[in-house]
């Protein structure tokens, strides 16, 4: 049986060059950059290459970047660090409605400590209007946070425009870059932003490492108060090895970017056109064309996402679901609801990310799988029954 | 059959190839709980017997494997049974027979007891109706 993984945006296989320039870092030079003495010195050298790496990628200076934990604490640290820090000014954060919950969450944290935030509506292709924010934007507003692209259903914001709406009031602007990173342009100087997430897992680096780039002059809270690493932005003692993988990840993501993208959206662009074209009654979810070159999403009516997980699994197949019923807290996914795909027809997403391992044949062979699976899943469905009889509708 | 570890091999393999899915023709009984919005949805369809006794069982579900599963058990469980013994039929004891279910599909999922409920008090409604 094929094992075909489409579950990118959960996780990536590490690049096999990455993991291996990593090893040593276990092992052998595995000092404290803080030491002061030659171990230290190599441990200091090797994060200040990964971090003029990093730099390189987002065309910015190596002393805005901080390195991070994962994804999740970049946010955090932009969203709250950038708030806290800026209490004095005003007590206002704007964020969309379908940023990721370490954006969501962490503003609805600030409401705890007297800030207010406004969430600003996306439409149906899950893209946020710029002049929406510019509508929601207050005299006390002190951050606006607008992710650079949706992994969930794929949709490339106008970032450039609401980081321009953003400058002409003076107020800072954040970018959740992690799903974007590693095959679309982020060029911080060209985006007109202040603070951009990435994280090293989408760059095929390892897990448990990732970064924040803050312009010079921006104020930050730091959320981990500890020694001075990372400028004073980020207590705790570096991920070495995890910093010198993301380093290489991020290097190699700068000079494949183009050819990433390209190959990926090959994929992507096959299964968005033959999927529709195999199933009836499906759609797409996200924008039809601005969207993440490995993004392709799909909501599937009258059945349940999970199911078709189990049965994709029983055949190799990996992907993902953004209902109910696979997520933990048992809520469907906040970005379908913002995007209007009524409950009952976003218990049917289905997400495929895709990778640099995949082929088109992993396309060619969910095209044959899956339509017998949906059949099957409907066959057993009140729902389809109810249509049928009904007649459409 | 690939194994995950949230579900035991007594649900995937419930899920993978249920039982008794359908609808029955001129149904003595129907129930139906849950609804799309929630996550869950099952329609339980029934036969009675001269004797009584659950002669048909049948179901339709939309939901995650554990709802497909938690179905098809329901409906093996009650072929045969009495309506009195049917009525005993809990939640509890759906999931004992699949081998247990996560703790978070306890209740969303494990609705196939109240729906095959609903069956039956639509049967001896329809019952009363007719004596009366």
């Amino acid at each position: 049986m094929p094992e075909v993984y489409l579950d990118h945006y959960a996780a990536s296989p590490v690049l096999p060059e990455v993991a291996k320039a990593m090893a040593p870092y276990f092992t052998e030079e595995f000092g404290n950059p803080s030491s002061l003495h030659s171990r230290g010195d190599a441990a200091r050298i090797a994060v200040e290459e990964a971090r003029a790496r990093v730099a390189s990628l987002l065309g910015a200076d190596p002393g805005e970047i901080v390195f991070t934990s994962c994804g999740t604490e970049s946010n955090n640290l932009a969203v709250k660090g950038i708030a806290w820090a800026a209490r004095r000014k005003g007590n206002h954060v704007v964020v969309s409605a379908v940023e990721h919950f370490s954006v969501l969450h962490a503003a609805r944290t600030l409401e705890k400590f007297d800030f207010e935030v406004t969430e600003v509506e996306v439409d149906e292709t899950g893209t946020v209007d710029p002049e929406s924010v510019r509508a929601a934007i207050r005299p006390e507003t002190v951050l606006v946070s607008v992710m650079t692209a949706n992994g969930e259903v794929g949709t490339i914001q106008p970032v450039r425009e609401i980081a321009e709406v953003a400058r002409e009031r003076k107020i800072p602007f954040h970018t959740d870059a992690v799903a974007a990173a590693g095959c679309e342009r982020l060029e911080v100087g060209e985006l007109g932003v202040d603070a951009l997430s990435l994280s090293s897992d989408m760059l095929c680096g390892p897990k448990g490492v990732a970064a924040l780039w803050v312009r010079k002059g921006v104020r930050l809270m730091p959320l981990l108060d500890g020694g001075v690493q990372e400028g004073g932005r980020r207590g705790g003692t570096e991920n070495v090895p995890g910093i010198v993988g993301m380093g290489l990840a991020a290097h190699l993501a700068r000079d494949n970017l183009d050819s990433r993208a390209v190959y990926l959206a090959g994929m992507r662009d096959a299964l968005l056109e033959r999927l529709p074209a195999a199933i009836p009654h499906i759609r797409v979810t996200g924008h039809p064309t601005r969207r993440l070159p490995w993004n392709a999403s799909f909501a599937i009516r009258f059945i349940e996402g999970e199911g078709m997980l189990l049965f994709l699994d029983q055949k190799g197949i990996k992907v993902s679901s953004g209902s109910a019923c696979t997520s933990r807290a048992l809520k469907g996914s906040h970005v379908l609801t913002a995007c209007r795909v009524p409950t009952d027809i976003a218990q049917g997403s289905l997400l495929f990310s895709f990778g640099l391992e995949n082929k088109m044949a992993d396309v060619d062979y969910v095209c044959e799988v899956l339509p017998p699976i949906v059949e099957r899943l409907r066959q057993m469905s009140p729902l389809y029954a109810k249509y049928l009889k009904e007649g459409g509708g | 059959m690939v194994e995950i570890a949230q579900y035991s091999e007594t649900v995937m393999d419930h899920f993978m190839n249920p039982r008794n899915v359908g609808e029955i023709e001129n149904p003595d009984g129907v129930g139906e709980v849950g609804n799309p919005v929630c996550g869950d949805m099952m329609t339980f369809y029934i036969k009675v017997g001269d004797d009584g006794r659950l002669s048909d069982v049948k179901f339709k579900t939309f939901g995650c494997g554990a709802a497909i599963a938690v179905s098809s058990m329901v409906s093996e469980m009650a072929i045969g049974k009495t309506l009195d013994e049917a009525m005993q039929i809990t939640r509890e004891g759906v999931a004992e027979q699949l081998g247990g279910l996560p703790a978070n599909k306890m209740h969303c999922s494990n609705l196939g007891a109240d729906a095959l409920h609903k069956a039956i008090q639509d049967y001896l409604s329809r019952q009363t109706a007719k004596e009366g």
